[in-house]
């Protein structure tokens, strides 16, 4: 751990980068942006969940979305059960979760490789259609939110006050999985990744493992759900669909899988480029898209691989 | 009522054909080279849009489908030169990647080369008719077309893959590549094929479809994953698994969305019924997928053990 | 035109940041034009812009205009809304297209702007969500079926078999149609979302033989469904429908919709002199047939640059409020007044799809269904 590991020193940059970002944006008169800032950190936390499973687990989920929009309706079920606490909310969303990842979880882990990426597909397709049915929470049309939660009291109406409780829940959840993706649990998900029949013979069954892995990732996923739902003050069945997962797979190879700071680096870079992009055309995701590709054929492992060659940090952890 | 059912059983089939139809070219480049590609979707809504256009300047569906069909072959060999043929090697996660970007380049090129209004393929005049059914119902001529268009796919890829040269080195370039390459086969000559080859029939898919189904910037991406539910159930690799997974999805799908709110009206009253068929409905291919997967985790007809 | 909002590059724009002028009108047009789904979006925006161009400076100010894309994500909507109003400081926004945007983006706006919708018109922002600032300029969404309902009842049509997708707004479609149909419905079926292949809906069809068929299908939907009832050589039976044959689908269905009806409170048919000026203009332009979505957008351009005109400042929005509400602007659709919730009171018709001698195909007005025909939950609108 010291010194500090070159993919740390570059989390902790961007961090602090971020951290800036409110009032140097102030300052330069368009305090907007901390909001376009704050959507971006929300999407680095559901990367980094899927990089738990992903990228040190190698269970390709392609339904992880699901767990975005378990939290993003905690908020609205939550508002409506009169429980505004950010910390209930997140509770009840990491509930939801949970429940459904369990389940679900054990059933898909039967499979491997492109049958584990479709039946997550299927089970979070179930839970979309489900949220879709549902007429009392708006269906397909979704439903607004009368206000943003408050978290020990303090109401997080200000843009400022979001943005600084989202970069300290992402923060915490980097210090988390970086500390538990170091630990034995973490070394045993690893060595079922590169070779489970040599795990096994050491006598480490990789299924419980890799459920647990599987749950925590699904219950970090939404506390980005929760802060969505927050930053947006809306929460529609689109937060869960198979784009969104397809995205979040995409933010996270584009960062470099298996380093964390990838993954948060992946998010802050793909959802900025989606704005700025956006800025100049209708036909953005043209120039989007043949950046992915221009990443994939010219940098093995994202921009993780990028930094490393280029020399600035965050070496990939295998 | 028997023969309504037996009537939506036919149609459930038939749109299993079509399914598989477009998930040939699909089976093919994920079963033999091992690649994962996502942008087969927009290389069939390339083939419509093809369709479109040539059918529409020679005015004539015949000449159309004969020009789009080299049209979609160079377009994937020129695909494969730029971009797939840098990935057969890379991680699923890599090409999963690159394909996704191809999905939003390609579809946002259609739209400004095409507009974003759905465009129409007419039918030909030699399948435009309609052949009497039971009772007041017609079958259009045009469908029979489509199904034999499918089986044919289905009986073409068959033989190609069990019954020729080209298919034995494909087997055996897919299960040991360095090993086929040593014994002085050019191995990504045949690749390239391949991948062109299946860039074809997805394009053929498209122009065959095109006068049935809307020709939009969305079509590729609406049956992108109908057609992965497909060949997963049927098990990587394998046509005939493909082929069954198609009709059973067609089936499930149709006999379920039509007879399920029947047949839950038995359980439970009607109004539960009628909501909860309306929330099942969308659910059944993914429904059937999970159970398939739950009992045979790699499909119908996948190899154990295989990635 | 299209990008005045280059400004607001992501980084280092400060310098440049728009100082607040309080007197230069400042327009939002946030509706979906990127992706599969963008033509509606397109024609609502296309029409707003040829307004813009035609009036020179809209309200007699000079006048800024944000074009900006909702790309279909409710969440990404949200935030678009958001930065028009904080950041670049507009007054009115035209959108969106789709009713799950508009719940995502109509808190945003009306806190301190207003929002005129060319297209979407949920039911519970003409009812109980009413908003002093939100105007639906277009329709209020279960208008449209009401339309065919009494068309079937005026022509003695006793039975009809209805469809629609199974969402939010397939669910008020068919409750409209069901409120105001006096016959019986045989049979009334939700698809899934997307549906690609409708032989098992058709064979249902063909076995009752209904009188009539109703269905809310719209966009890539439409088009396939309308392509397969024709061949499947069903078009003995009238195929009703609303938001599925329309300028926006015919480029596609063509032939197979001819002869179609479908409810609408506009048509590029529609003998009015502001709507035949229009039409040609809008055609001169862009080369393409206007849906009634792009009449939408003409119109909230039209109603805004009225009220800014009659008020002479874009600060007081309480004048301004009474200026739109009072709608004194030539509507491409004719008379044309706001009821108590900011929806439209209208006249609605019957139109019928058809080839223009030009080859091209747009609906065509067959009859007025209702005359100045209010929505009904203004009485449970509480403003």
């Amino acid at each position: 751990m010291s010194p500090l590991a070159p993919r740390l020193k570059a989390a902790l940059a961007l961090f602090l980068l971020m951290a800036l970002v409110p009032p140097v944006v102030t300052a330069l008169g368009d305090p907007f942006l901390t909001v376009v800032a704050n959507r971006m950190l929300v999407f680095a936390i559901a990367a980094l969940s899927l990089d738990l499973i992903l990228g040190y687990g190698a269970m390709v989920s392609f339904g992880h979305a699901a767990y975005l929009g378990f939290g993003a309706y905690a908020v609205a079920l939550g508002a409506r059960w009169g429980l505004s606490d950010l910390l209930a909310q997140i509770l009840l969303g990491m509930a939801m979760s949970a429940g459904f990842a369990l389940v679900t979880g054990a059933i898909s882990l039967r499979t491997k490789g492109v049958y584990f990426i479709m039946i997550t597909l299927a089970f979070a397709q179930m839970a979309y259609f489900f949220f879709v049915a549902q007429s009392s929470l708006g269906g397909d049309d979704g439903v607004a939110l009368q206000a943003r939660s408050s978290l020990l009291g303090v109401s997080l109406e200000g843009d400022m006050a979001l943005y600084y409780v989202t970069l300290g829940a992402l923060m915490t959840i980097y210090a988390g999985l970086y500390r538990l993706t170091g630990s034995r649990f973490g070394r045993v998900l690893k060595g079922t990744r590169e070779n489970a029949l040599r795990m096994q013979a050491m006598g480490y069954r990789p299924f419980p493992y890799q459920l647990v892995a599987y749950v925590i990732a699904a219950c970090l996923c939404s506390v980005a759900g929760v802060l969505l739902a927050n930053l947006t003050e809306y929460v529609s069945p689109a937060y869960m669909g198979w784009h969104r997962s397809g995205e979040l797979i995409v933010m996270l190879v584009f960062g470099g899988i298996g380093t964390l700071t990838g993954a948060v680096a992946g998010a802050l870079v793909a959802v900025g480029l989606e704005e700025v992009l956006a800025i100049f055309s209708d036909h953005w995701r043209l120039g989007f898209g043949l950046v992915l590709v221009l990443v994939v054929l010219f940098s093995p492992d994202g921009l993780t691989g990028l930094a490393k060659r280029l020399g600035i940090g965050g070496r990939g952890n295998g | 009522m028997t023969n309504l059912f037996l009537l939506q059983l036919l149609n459930g089939a038939q749109f299993g054909i079509l399914l598989f139809l477009v998930a040939a070219g699909l089976t093919l480049v994920f079963g033999i080279m091992d690649f994962i590609n996502l942008a087969h979707g927009v290389l069939y809504m390339v083939g419509a849009y093809l369709m479109a256009t040539f059918a529409g300047l020679t005015d004539s569906f015949w000449l159309g489908l004969m020009l789009a069909l080299p049209a979609t072959l160079i377009f994937g060999l020129v695909l494969e030169f730029l971009v797939f043929r840098r990935l057969y090697d890379r991680s699923h996660l890599d090409q999963v990647l690159a394909t996704f970007g191809l999905i939003l380049m390609l579809s946002e090129g259609v739209r400004i080369l095409w507009g974003s209004a759905p465009l129409n393929v007419d039918m030909p005049e030699l399948l435009s008719g309609s052949v009497p059914l039971a009772g007041p119902l017609k079958y259009p001529v045009y469908r029979i077309a489509v199904i034999a268009a499918g089986l044919a796919s289905a009986v073409g890829l068959w033989a190609l893959i069990n019954h020729t040269r080209v298919g034995m080195l494909l087997r055996a370039g897919a299960s040991n590549r360095p090993m086929v390459a040593a014994l002085g086969v050019d191995i990504s000559r045949l690749f390239m094929l391949v991948f062109a080859f299946g860039a074809m029939l997805a394009g053929f898919a498209g122009a065959i479809v095109a006068p049935i189904l809307s020709v939009d910037p969305g079509m590729g991406e609406s049956i992108l994953i109908l057609t992965f539910v497909v060949i997963v159930i049927g098990g990587v690799g394998s046509i005939r698994g493909a082929f069954l997974a198609a009709i059973l999805v067609g089936v499930v799908d149709t006999v379920g969305r039509t007879f399920g709110p029947i047949w839950l009206r038995m359980v439970m009253d009607p109004s539960a019924a009628a909501q909860t068929g309306r929330m099942l409905a969308p659910m059944l291919v993914y429904l059937l997928m999970a159970a398939v997967l739950f009992w045979s985790p790699t499909g119908l007809f996948g190899r154990k053990g295989a990635k | 035109m299209n990008r005045t909002k280059l400004t607001a590059a992501l980084m280092l724009s400060a310098a440049m940041a728009p100082a607040a002028h309080a007197e230069t009108l400042k327009i939002g047009i946030l509706t979906t034009t990127s992706g599969p789904p963008a033509v509606l979006g397109e024609h609502a925006r296309d029409g707003a812009l040829l307004a813009a161009e035609q009036l020179g400076m809209v309200g007699g100010m000079e006048t800024e205009i944000f074009v900006v894309d909702a790309e279909g994500k409710p969440d990404v909507a949200a935030q678009k809304a958001r930065e028009l109003v904080e950041r670049d400081g507009v007054q009115f926004v035209i959108g969106p297209i789709f009713s799950n945007v508009m719940g995502a983006i109509a808190g945003p706006i009306t806190e301190s702007a207003f929002l005129l919708s060319p297209n979407a018109g949920p039911s519970v922002y003409a009812g109980e969500n009413c908003h002093p600032n939100l105007f639906g300029v277009a329709y209020q969404n279960d208008q449209m079926p009401t339309v065919l309902a009494k068309h079937m009842n005026d022509t003695g049509i006793g039975d009809a078999f209805i469809l629609a997708p199974n969402y939010q707004a397939g669910q008020d479609s068919l409750n409209g149609f069901k409120s105001v149909f006096e016959g019986t419905v045989t049979s009334e079926l939700y698809v899934p979302l997307g549906q690609l292949d409708y032989s098992a809906e058709l064979a249902q069809i063909a076995a009752l033989q209904p009188s009539a068929v109703y269905a809310f299908l719209p966009g890539g939907m439409g088009v396939n469904f309308v392509k397969q009832y024709d061949q499947a050589g069903l078009k003995s039976i009238p195929l009703m429908t609303a938001f599925t044959v329309d300028e926006t689908t015919l480029p596609a269905e063509q032939d197979a919709a001819v002869g179609m009806l479908s409810g609408t409170n506009w048509s590029p048919s529609l003998d009015v002199p502001a709507s035949l000026a229009f039409v040609e203009a809008f055609e001169a332009k862009y080369d393409y047939v206007p849906a009634l979505y792009a009449a939408g957008g003409y119109d909230s351009m039209m109603l805004i640059d009225s009220a800014v005109k009659a008020v002479g400042n874009v600060t007081d929005m309480d004048a301004l409020r009474a200026a739109l509400e009072a709608a004194d602007f030539s509507s491409v659709r004719g008379d044309f007044s706001f009821s108590s919730n900011h929806f439209p009171v209208q006249n609605f018709y019957l139109a019928e799809a058809v080839k223009r001698e030009d080859g091209k195909y747009q609906t065509q007005i067959v009859e007025t269904v209702y005359e100045a025909y209010a929505d009904a939950y203004v009485d449970q609108c509480k403003m």
